[in-house]
């Protein structure tokens, strides 16, 4: 495993080459990340709070610049296309829609018309919205039963499902996913991310998303890139990266050799992203 | 109590309050798909009603004049959304409150320099007399032009109404309302959504800058009638269509009765203060208004 990764850009669907992200002008955040998703796959993006993750993935979609944020170096490029100075509707169009952290639903519209807003940007009759909602609908049964409902009052697992939803009424090949398991009770976190799978088993949705749950989030991705400081400090498969003794240790909390102390992991960490 | 006079009162309150609502619907329409409180709206309801009565009198045709005036008003739109909105993206709420402070002055300004300064009467046709079969066979006298005004504005919010609950640019827009950056993410352009509403608005401004300058003149006080559409947006609530409406009915009406039937034991003058007042007790009672979106908070 190289701490370096190189992304095969032949094959890949979402390439995202040694990109620099700068907030407000002076905030470093990321420093040299790159990713690739291939098509039809499911990237985890691994890490700490801070690491970076939500910044990726907002550098991808373009909503960094509304929160004064700027990609200095590198480039992003999807379906072999550069993609970095498109606006968010543009990308939305091309299939790369962003669920936020937080869900972010339209709080006093109803879960329906949250829905339909995702399907803005394609402009379609009655009869297809009326056919790419029962199709959510399959998806996400719960929904229906409450799509009257003003989102703002629905519990936290509704949101994220309205939020997964609503993405899905883009028609996207690709959706970004912030932590779908924020503030979530376990087994809720469990069935998004089956429907997580369904979607891109059925519908071959592709997905990159950041994830701290490590242990559920390496379950269901293909593939999982390790964050630090904004920069990528280990990839791999997912499988791989499960077995990891490192990774057992510092995000699954996981280690053979018993307890450590913290002055020890801290010097590791430091060693690590010194390494990389 | 004579029943008769009552109703006159009552009547002619109603009426009146329509027409506070007429620009309360304008700050209405901005607040829901930005949550900016546009303190220009008085200043755009001036600056469409001098635009219209200046080309009438330089000899423009009336309908002429008012698409001519309808399109100023929409490239007004777009350019607020140009030079003062976009610079200003994600800045908190008091930001855009100050700049659309800075915009009054600068539409007053703009409006009188164009246009001068002097006061201008309008005609739209419709007299502003009593009805004639009313007052012969009930002894009610209700102004022609205040029923016309009526109608005008129950045609302008069912339109509205329309346009925000069944319309894909309404749903975007009341998208927006809610939370910009989830509608940035789900590909609703933010910029033309705001260009969209702020033309709306100033459609408004100008079917209410009509309404006015046909009842007091067009002149410069036309910008203070935003006043009076405060308490009428904290009495219906900041994000409702039907709450403006409402609202200003219960202003109309309760400032009319007040004036009449409480006037003359503290002096009278009441109907210059009575909606703020009212207004001030409402906010104790119920900050959101009546109409007005509860704010959600999950715990």
């Amino acid at each position: 495993m190289s701490a370096v990764p190189k992304p095969d850009t032949q094959r890949a669907y979402l390439s995202v080459q040694n990109i620099e992200v700068i907030y407000d002008h002076v905030i470093l955040v990321l420093k040299g990340v790159s990713i690739s998703v291939e098509k039809g796959k499911i990237v985890a993006l691994l890490g700490a709070n801070g690491a970076g993750k939500s910044t990726t993935l907002k550098a991808i979609s373009n909503l960094l610049r509304a929160e004064r944020g700027e990609v200095t170096k590198g480039s992003i490029e999807f379906e072999g296309r550069r993609v970095d100075r498109l606006t968010c509707n543009e990308l939305v169009r091309l299939g790369v829609c962003q669920v936020m952290e937080g869900r972010h639903c339209f709080q006093h519209l109803t879960v329906e018309e949250n829905l339909l807003t995702g399907a803005f940007t394609r402009k379609i009759g009655r009869a297809e919205l009326r056919h790419d909602l029962d199709k959510v609908y399959s998806y996400f049964p719960r929904l229906k039963e409450r799509r009257n409902s003003q989102s703002g009052y629905t519990s936290g697992g509704e949101q994220q499902m309205t939020a997964l939803g609503r993405a899905l009424m883009a028609q996207p090949s690709m959706i970004l996913l912030d932590e779908p398991s924020m503030g979530l009770a376990p087994q809720l976190v469990e069935e998004i991310f089956e429907i997580v799978r369904d979607l891109n088993q059925k519908e071959g949705v592709s997905f990159l998303l950041a994830e701290q749950n490590t242990m559920v989030a390496l379950r269901y991705a293909d593939y999982g890139y390790i964050l630090e400081n904004g920069r990528v400090v280990m990839d791999g498969e997912a499988a791989s990266l499960r077995e990891n003794e490192d990774v057992k240790e510092f995000y699954l909390g996981l280690s053979t050799a018993g307890r450590k102390s913290f002055r020890d992991t801290k010097f590791y960490r430091r060693r690590k992203r010194w390494l990389s | 109590m004579n029943w008769q006079f009552f109703l006159e009162v009552l009547a002619g309150g109603l009426l009146a309050g329509v027409m506070y609502a007429l620009v309360a619907l304008g700050f209405v329409l901005i607040y829901k798909a930005s949550g900016v409180f546009n303190f220009a709206q008085g200043a755009m309801v001036f600056f469409a009603a001098l635009t219209f009565v200046s080309l009438v009198e330089r000899g423009m045709n009336f309908w002429i004049a008012l698409l001519a005036t309808l399109a100023v008003m929409i490239g007004l739109g777009i350019a607020i959304e140009r030079a003062v909105l976009r610079p200003l993206v994600n800045q908190p709420p008091i930001t855009l409150f100050m700049a659309t402070i800075g915009l009054t002055f600068v539409l007053e300004g703009l409006s009188q320099l164009i246009w001068g300064s002097q006061p201008h009467g309008l005609e739209l046709g419709i007299p502003d007399e009593p009805m004639q079969w009313l007052s012969e066979s009930a002894n009610i006298n209700i102004s022609q032009f205040d029923l016309f005004a009526a109608l005008v504005a129950g045609i302008l919010v069912a339109v509205l109404a329309l346009f925000f609950q069944k319309t894909r640019i309404g749903r975007a827009l009341r998208a927006v309302a809610d939370d910009h950056q989830a509608a940035l993410a789900v590909g609703i352009p933010l910029r033309q959504i705001w260009a969209i509403v702020w033309a709306v608005a100033g459609f408004v401004a100008l079917v209410a800058g009509l309404m006015w300058g046909a009842r007091n003149g067009v002149q410069y006080a036309l910008t203070f009638i935003a006043l009076k559409a405060l308490p009428v947006l904290i009495l219906g609530g900041f994000e409702s269509v039907a709450g403006a409406i409402v609202g200003g009915l219960i202003i109309g009406a309760s400032e009319k009765l007040a004036e009449v039937y409480l006037g003359p034991f503290v002096g009278g003058g009441l109907e210059s203060w009575f909606p703020y007042v009212l207004a001030l007790l409402f906010l104790l009672v119920r900050p959101e208004g009546l109409f007005g979106e509860k704010h959600i908070d999950r715990v």
